[in-house]
């Protein structure tokens, strides 16, 4: 399933990354620790997370995840949203919480 | 193919505007170089935690790659207030990042741990108050160097 239909299903709000949501996605990962994320996730992965400031962007560009997840309405730092438009890595915004929008994914990817 | 690479790129110490820019550079050209993506993989792990660490702790630094047909060699060099214990700062989990580099979620005494984990050869020195050298070797042509991570 790419993106884009998980988009749909999951009623994501596009912050940045729209003409790249066509990737598919193999799985997610959940975490704020950008080490952790750096080691444990792999490549078409959604990663959800609380982070907002641009460092995000170079691990989901480095481990060529499908997108980001920010989650409980957070939106990214204006940096943030600059470098993840010059890597083309897609930034979508949840209301829920983590374990929710990780609950749902889970349904639809696995 | 003809791979031979070689550069040097410095490093601002707490700059975490530009954190990540070298690794992504770096995997990018090896990416073109036609490097395998599990090459590339360790590579981008073992740059990026080393900016990270010039970045978090160094007054600055100069991560140096050089490939060749065999292998991945990166030296990350830094002018810094250097390791007292490098024994604990190769163990997992331990780190001495302050509140405001583990608030943006670093700092989690994962990223020496990580760069080992994605090196075939991996030395450290690091000299109080002077600085730390990491050479990382990643080999490409040494088959029994598969790694699963």
């Amino acid at each position: 399933m790419n993106v884009s239909s998980i988009v749909e299903k999951l009623n994501l709000k596009i912050a940045c990354g729209r003409e790249k949501l066509s990737q598919n996605v193999t799985g997610g990962y959940v975490g704020d620790l950008l080490s952790d994320v750096m080691a444990n996730s792999r490549e078409g992965y959604l990663w959800i997370t609380r982070q907002t400031h641009q460092n995000i962007v170079a691990v989901a560009s480095l481990k060529e995840l499908a997108g980001i997840i920010l989650v409980q309405g957070k939106e990214p730092e204006s940096d943030t949203l600059e470098k993840a438009a010059a890597e083309g890595i897609p930034i979508l915004i949840t209301e829920l919480p983590a374990f929710d929008i990780a609950g749902k994914l889970y349904d639809i990817v696995s | 193919m003809n791979l031979e690479y070689e550069n040097s790129f410095e490093i601002q110490g707490g700059n975490f505007q530009e954190a990540g820019d070298i690794s992504v550079f770096i995997k990018k050209k090896l990416q073109n170089l036609g490097v395998a993506r599990e090459i590339l993989r360790r590579v981008a792990i073992a740059v990026y935690e080393s900016e990270i660490n010039i970045i978090s702790y160094a007054s600055k630094g100069i991560i140096h790659i050089s490939i060749s047909p065999e292998s991945v060699v990166i030296d990350a060099e830094d002018e810094g207030p250097g390791i007292e214990n490098i024994e604990l700062a190769m163990r997992a989990g331990y780190s001495t990042a302050t509140d405001k580099i583990r608030e943006m979620g670093f700092g989690a005494g994962m990223g020496i741990p990580n760069i080992m984990n994605c090196s075939d050869k991996f030395t450290i020195t690091s000299e109080l108050n002077k600085g730390t050298h990491l050479t990382i070797i990643i080999n490409i042509s040494n088959n029994d160097a598969e790694k699963n991570r």
